[in-house]
């Protein structure tokens, strides 16, 4: 592994299958009455958050603090940086105090390997702007291996807001890495321009993405970082793009939804699909700590920045 | 390089140990046998069928994995870390008496990271530990219950467990390095 954990790219398909093997044993962990381990101990966290997050934060926090590892949050709400300091600066501080990992959320793309060049401690990217959030892939990827025993030769639907989405980006890079027939859909004013050249087709009509699919996967439309009208109305948006039973009914009979959330219920996805049968999103939640626990236990031992 | 034990050779010293095993350990109903990864685990297996057949108890069966336990890890930061796999008792360890299983006993360390584990799933009655060969040269205060085989080596040279549930070959080797 190499030092810091900023995008998939980072990761042979060696390195990603280790990590989802970790992550099963580290699952048990947290099934058991003492949920910890010694692994980490000694070792100081810095999870260093510029934008809102329930879940990735909580399961960071979990995550390193079943492997006992000394950890502090900075949201930014509460920190110098409403005062004026810089990314740069604020990471420098934070250095200086010798934590051994960060994992930052921030606004911009590429903040992360920005921190990466400049500091000793080990990055975790837990999403940066539109560019990336790797350990949501690799939770994704191993909910999809739980549930279909394989990722090579699956059909995954990936569908709503994909210019906004480093979810899909990181999914993208990761599926398409490991065999997946990736197939995205959303609104043509959301579609980045050249995706077609990661690997993965692109289709308008929902319909038709989801056709004969094992994983449909959503996403959330990011109101916060839209600029511009994108399509009309969210009521509209549902009724081209949103994930209805109706829909659902055309992928393959043992499907499964998924979502990184926060979810929009009514927007891209029905409340009776996102709680319905095929739903495994709260079962996403539960193995994103198990995934990073594993992640933080690889990156602990991987060689330090010269 | 010599073979210190062959197949019959380690299946008659099981043989003995589940009947040591037995013996020693009235109301065998709180026993539990717990085999630490790699080949602790398949020792257990074989311990198990043995009292089963003495006995006629069914003896519950967990593996344990004590990577995230070790002593070593982080000591030297560079290098991959070592492969974590699952831990799997699927029972409640609580007033138990836990037969902990291994295949050599060497420096005591890989059994005082076993320890912890499995005080971390409750509170046994009493651990005994099985090894089917002690090599000597402890570095904590760590002594077996069971031991198939007692193999003075020296620390130049390296004991070798084959079983054939992932060998393909029963045999103890020593190997000079």
């Amino acid at each position: 592994m190499k030092k810091d954990l900023l995008a998939i790219a980072d990761l042979t398909r060696e390195e990603i299958y280790l990590i989802l093997d970790t992550a099963e044993a580290m699952r048990e962990i947290g099934l058991r009455p003492i949920k910890k381990v010694p692994t980490l101990r000694g070792k100081t966290i810095v999870n260093l958050f510029f934008e809102p997050s329930t879940r990735t934060r909580t399961s960071f926090e979990i995550a390193e603090k079943r492997l006992s590892a000394d950890t502090l949050n900075i949201a930014v709400a509460t920190s110098s940086v409403l005062k004026g300091e810089t990314l740069v600066d604020t990471a420098m501080n934070i250095e200086a105090m010798a934590p051994d990992m960060i994992v930052l959320r921030h606004a911009s793309s590429g903040a992360c390997h920005l921190l990466a060049r400049i500091c000793k401690s080990r990055i975790i990217n837990a999403g940066d702007g539109m560019h990336e959030h790797p350990t949501q892939a690799l939770l994704d990827a191993f909910t999809i291996r739980e549930h279909k025993k394989r990722i090579e030769g699956l059909k995954v639907a990936i569908v709503g807001d994909l210019l906004h989405s480093r979810v899909l980006r990181s999914n993208v890079q990761l599926l398409t890495r490991l065999g997946a027939d990736v197939c995205l859909s959303g609104p043509p004013t959301m579609v980045p321009a050249g995706i077609e050249r990661c690997g993965v087709r692109v289709l308008t009509s929902v319909d038709e993405a989801v056709v004969g699919a094992d994983v449909i996967m959503m996403l959330r439309i990011q109101q916060e970082r839209m600029q511009g009208a994108f399509f009309p109305s969210l009521r509209e948006y549902f009724t081209v793009f949103g994930m209805t039973a109706e829909r659902v009914r055309r992928a393959k009979p043992d499907v499964i939804i998924m979502h990184p959330g926060p979810m929009n219920r009514g927007v891209e996805i029905a409340s009776d699909v996102a709680d319905g049968p095929y739903s495994v999103i709260l079962e996403q939640v539960a193995n994103g700590v198990a995934v990073r626990m594993a992640v933080l236990y690889l990156l602990a031992g991987a060689p330090e920045m010269d | 390089m010599p073979v210190v034990m062959d197949a019959v050779r380690i299946a008659q010293t099981l043989t003995r140990i589940a009947h040591e095993i037995v013996e020693r350990n009235r109301g065998i109903e709180e026993l539990a046998l717990v085999g630490i990864r790699t080949r602790g685990v398949p020792i257990a297996k074989r311990l198990a069928a043995a009292i089963g057949e003495i006995d006629g108890h069914e003896i519950p069966t967990g593996i344990l994995d004590i990577t995230l336990y070790r002593d070593d890890l982080m000591r030297h930061a560079v290098g991959p870390q070592p492969l974590v796999r699952r831990t799997e008792i699927p029972f409640s360890i609580d007033d138990k008496r836990i037969l902990l299983v291994d295949d050599v006993l060497y420096t005591g360390r890989t059994i005082r990271a076993a320890l912890d584990a499995l005080i971390d799933f409750g509170r046994p009655k009493a651990i005994q530990l099985v090894v089917l060969v002690d090599r000597g040269h402890r570095e904590l205060p760590i002594k077996a219950d069971y031991v198939g085989k007692n193999l003075p080596t020296s620390l130049s040279q390296s004991v070798q467990v084959r079983l054939s549930e992932i060998d393909g070959r029963d045999e103890v080797e020593i190997q000079e390095s």
